[in-house]
């Protein structure tokens, strides 16, 4: 019988049927975050219990840890004492910690792919409802609350019920200024914040195949936006080069053996969604958000939507509510808003390409005057890499602040927040009410979109500058 | 986890669609250690000088310490913050009765004995023009929510999930009676898959 790629990893990953549609499903990696990691930890040291798979446990601080030049896992005072509490628990639990400072340290999605800690064919969750993004290696990865984190340290289980099954085909090329991050935010506005409530989406068509490994991690992080439970694309031989030689991916022989068993992970001819939608990318431009959901998109050349153009009254409703939290008016042109933050990082766009597209518009231009402007690398390995090709010097020169790997700006959980009532464009995922700070106003966009909006001073067309 | 039958009481009125869980509880106030239930909708039910918002639904003398929410599309989209669940049970929430959830916090309310109800856009209206009759009940035991005018609508929970709240039942310690199973099924995948578990000696 023909599958899909997600029941495919499903059913091999199944160590018991439980019955009315419920399945015991293998965990074949965790990981722990500072704000998620230490309660689920208590929860099982309060009942006493092992942790039963110590080695496919790892721990990073990445929530509520400073961006700050220089920082130390003190610099954030209630962060020091969620760094303190993961790095102790983790230490007396045998689970590997990644420090501050040290190469494996990030934002969790952005480390797991860069160490191969995530390979094709595994389960994986976390304590954040990003954990979708690691699908784009083809890996069966969603998000958990605290008492489903307890359950898989003591069992290395989940008790779960199959979702929904969804595909999505981004068909055909993009065009100029046109990136992951404009086509997933075009889909989610498109199709709505709910529209994967309850599925597993899986990515296809010739744009994904094209793509490489770095913005297919863009396009499933934002899975959660679209209410997805997770979001993956078959692995293939661009997901077996961005593997090859990282730390944690098999070598040698063992590598090839591996790969033997990713090719295996597609899915079939013939076999069935819930639900199929077609992306014709040649039709997307640059993207924003105008409001307080990820469904709040528009084109970059369009014009604000009215309330009016709304038939559903709650829609209406929230519309004028997002208007006016926004502080836009229907109908104005998006482009030429004023702008007073720039925010280039997250688990959506902090990797080195999507520093390396940032950096090359941002060369030999500058911060618009009283723009704030940050670059905070995904990771210490970003850093690194991202310092070793200049890429510092290009942002410096240009006016951005070039800042210490973490979630930062995104969360808002580390002392750094976007002040009440300013405007911020933002690389990051979630435009929500209070996101970035109270009264903060959160735009969407690439990162190529947030250099334009900080040299200009005001949202602007990428295409245009 | 605190067991569920049923429950008595006022039921708020806030159908706006994507109520995500920052809006229901800001992560600053998860690293706090505060009491989440005072910090609930926050965004919502406070002006920002703090002073409470006179036009939120949710400052209305008769619906303080309400147990039952009505709520729109999609609510408790966005993170996967568990503290969204106990913040709203803080509050006074035992029962959240929507058009659609976010799906970790849909399966985050059953570890902590709050319940869920998915009901249409027609009937959650009528439950919704009935708020301020007086009070409605929820029951999990025949599935049914009574409304002030004596209405009575059904909905639909899924069998394991309801016994799961019914019974209280601790989850980690159903599985760990299937301890056998996962030995079996481990020991077969280190002879399949190898690479899966050589992380130990790894340096990266």
């Amino acid at each position: 019988m023909p599958r899909t790629l997600f029941e495919k990893i499903w059913d091999a990953h199944v160590v018991r049927d439980l019955g009315g549609g419920w399945s015991l499903l293998h965990i074949d990696r965790h990981l722990l975050h500072d704000l998620s990691g230490p309660p689920a930890l208590a929860e099982v040291a309060r009942r006493k219990l092992p942790i039963r798979d110590p080695e496919l446990t790892f721990a990073v601080a990445d929530h509520a840890v400073s961006s700050a030049p220089g920082r130390t896992a003190q610099t954030f005072e209630l962060g020091s004492r969620l760094y303190g509490a993961l790095e102790h628990l983790a230490a007396k639990e045998h689970i590997r910690f990644f420090e501050l400072g040290q190469k494996g340290q990030g934002i969790v999605h952005v480390m797991g792919p860069e160490l191969g800690l995530v390979l094709p064919g595994m389960t994986l969750i976390c304590g954040d409802s990003h954990t979708c993004t690691n699908g784009a290696l083809g890996a069966l990865a969603f998000g958990v609350g605290n008492s489903e984190s307890a359950h898989a340290l003591a069992t290395q289980t989940l008790r779960q019920q199959k979702p929904r099954l969804m595909r999505v085909c981004f068909d055909g090329s993009p065009g100029q200024g046109v990136t992951p991050k404009d086509l997933i935010l075009h889909l989610i506005g498109k199709i709505g914040a709910a529209a994967a409530a309850g599925c597993a989406v899986e990515y296809a068509g010739s744009a994904i195949r094209a793509m490489p490994v770095e913005g297919r991690l863009t396009i499933c992080n934002l899975s959660v936006e679209l209410g997805a439970k997770c979001g993956l694309i078959a692995p293939d031989e661009t997901t077996f080069a961005y593997l090859r030689g990282r730390p944690f991916a098999p070598r040698g022989e063992m590598f090839e053996r591996a790969v033997a068993h990713w090719r295996t992970l597609y899915t079939d001819d013939d076999a069935g969604f819930d639900r199929e939608e077609i992306v014709d990318v040649a039709g997307v431009v640059p993207t924003v958000t105008w409001g307080t959901s990820p469904e709040h998109t528009m084109s970059i050349d369009g014009a604000v939507p009215s309330p009016a153009s709304q038939s559903d009254p709650e829609r209406r409703k929230a519309f004028a509510a997002a208007l006016d939290y926004m502080g836009l008016q229907a109908g104005q042109p998006i482009a030429g808003t004023k702008v007073d933050w720039v925010f280039i990082g997250s688990c959506a766009n902090s990797r080195l390409s999507d520093l390396r597209e940032a950096a090359a518009l941002a060369r030999g231009r500058h911060v618009a005057p009283d723009v704030t402007a940050w670059v905070v690398p995904g990771s210490e390995q970003v850093k690194r890499d991202s310092e070793a090709e200049g890429l510092d010097t290009i942002f410096r020169d240009a006016g951005f602040e070039w800042r210490e790997p973490g979630c930062s700006l995104c969360v808002a959980a580390n002392g750094e927040r976007v002040p009440p009532g300013a405007r911020a464009v933002s690389t990051s995922n979630r435009n929500f009410v209070g996101r970035q700070g109270p009264g903060a106003r959160t735009h969407l966009a690439s990162p190529a979109m947030a250099v334009a909006a900080a040299v200009t001073g005001a949202l602007c067309d990428v295409r245009k500058l | 986890m605190q067991p569920f039958t049923s429950v008595t009481g006022a039921a708020v009125p806030h159908l706006q669609a994507n109520i995500d869980t920052d809006v229901i509880i800001r992560i600053e106030r998860l690293t706090g250690g505060a009491d989440l239930g005072r910090y609930a909708f926050e965004a919502l039910r406070t002006l920002p000088d703090g002073s409470p918002n006179p036009d939120s639904v949710f400052n209305e003398p008769r619906f303080a310490r309400a147990p039952i929410l009505l709520a729109g599309r999609n609510f408790g989209c966005g993170s996967s913050r568990e503290g969204a669940v106990t913040a709203l049970m803080g509050m006074g929430f035992r029962a959240v009765i929507a058009l659609s959830f976010g799906d970790i916090f849909f399966a985050n309310c059953f570890r902590n004995g709050l319940l869920p109800v998915v009901l249409p856009d027609a009937t959650l209206e009528t439950l919704a023009a009935e708020a301020r009759m007086g009070d409605f009940t929820v029951d999990l035991r025949s599935q049914t929510i009574l409304t002030p005018s004596r209405n009575s609508v059904s909905f639909d929970v899924d069998a394991l999930q309801r016994q799961g709240l019914l019974e209280g039942l601790d989850e980690i310690g159903l599985t760990l009676k299937c301890a056998g199973d996962i030995e079996r099924w481990q020991s077969a995948d280190r002879v399949a898959r190898p690479w899966v578990w050589q992380t130990v000696r790894v340096v990266v």
